[in-house]
């Protein structure tokens, strides 16, 4: 069983990286972008085959570690 | 004073720790690495050294904070032990859950590597007694993570209990505006936990304790230690 964990930072929270590569988009004229925030995304091979296992470890997996949910969400699709 | 400075895989200011306690105690501190369990019998004093943890992958001290050691620290904070992270030391404070926010990519994406001037917020704390309130220090900073960031409840607590140690300034004291430099809310430098025995900050007082490196304006820091 597959995973994608994605990562994102809160609305609100500067993103100074997001901001920079909005800038350079606008700058090779790539027009109609409005805004860009930056995230993360993991893809994660699973051992189990149990859909409510998977969950509850990829939970757990985020909460302790891949997201610092002080500034940031996480999204867990099981692929 | 019994300390201990942590080593994680990527640190590399845990010489000049050591340096700079041993100036001010006469004693050399113990080197702890990060897959211990357990702090030296008797530690009063745990130091999280700067450096770059695990390569800042994933975000600066995420898994240093989650290190087998942190939960011996985190204990020994519990208990009232005195804990001091600086820089990447502070991050892992953050990350680890000892103080509350976190460092964010400097407002402009750049590294700074220069002296920055900090305001000393208070001088009754352990950490701090041998300054005065108020009183401006040179030291140095290098970081490209050091954009403290928390959400406004947050603010407002450590901003109504009084735990920011340092905010920076200019040499005139004067908080805020260009003498910011990375964006810090609050130019907040460096905060203390709720019982003020958790200092975390940027700034790297180590480096500052012999004047044929340009000052010794982060002795202080250490001196005020040597009473505890």
């Amino acid at each position: 069983m597959k995973a994608r964990v994605t990562v994102t930072l809160k609305n609100g929270v500067l993103d100074p990286q997001g901001k920079a590569i909005e800038g350079a988009l606008k700058s090779f004229g790539i027009d109609g972008v409005g805004s860009v925030r930056q995230g993360k995304v993991f893809d994660i091979e699973l051992s189990t085959d149990d859909r409510a296992q998977a969950e509850t470890l990829l939970k757990a997996a985020c909460e302790k570690l891949l997201a610092n949910t002080v500034v940031e969400n996480y999204r867990v699709e099981i692929v | 004073m019994k300390a201990a400075v942590v080593l994680f895989p990527g640190s590399n200011r845990e010489g000049d720790a050591v340096r700079a306690i041993e100036m001010a105690t006469g004693r050399k501190p113990q080197i702890v690495w990060h897959a211990e369990t357990e702090l030296p019998a008797g530690t009063d004093l745990v130091v999280l050294p700067g450096g770059f943890s695990y390569g800042d992958y994933l975000r600066c001290g995420a898994i240093a904070g989650r290190a087998a050691i942190m939960d011996a620290v985190r204990a020994h904070a519990a208990r009232g032990g005195l804990v001091l992270g600086i820089c990447n030391g502070f991050q892992i404070l953050c990350e680890g859950g000892l103080l509350p926010g976190v460092l964010m990519r400097n407002k402009d994406l750049r590294f700074v590597c220069k002296m920055q001037h900090l305001r000393v917020e208070r001088a009754d704390t352990i950490f701090t007694r041998a300054y005065t309130k108020g009183e401006v220090i040179k030291v140095a900073i290098a970081h490209g993570e050091g954009n403290y960031e928390a959400d406004e409840a947050t603010i407002a607590r450590i901003e109504g209990e009084g735990l920011v140690a340092f905010r920076y300034c200019d040499a005139n004291g004067v908080v805020g505006g260009v003498a910011n430099p990375n964006g810090s809310t609050n130019d907040i430098a460096g905060i203390y936990s709720e019982k003020r025995n958790v200092l975390g900050m940027m700034p790297h007082p180590e480096n500052l304790i012999d004047p044929l490196v340009g000052g010794i304006d982060g002795a202080g820091l250490f001196k005020s230690l040597v009473a505890a």
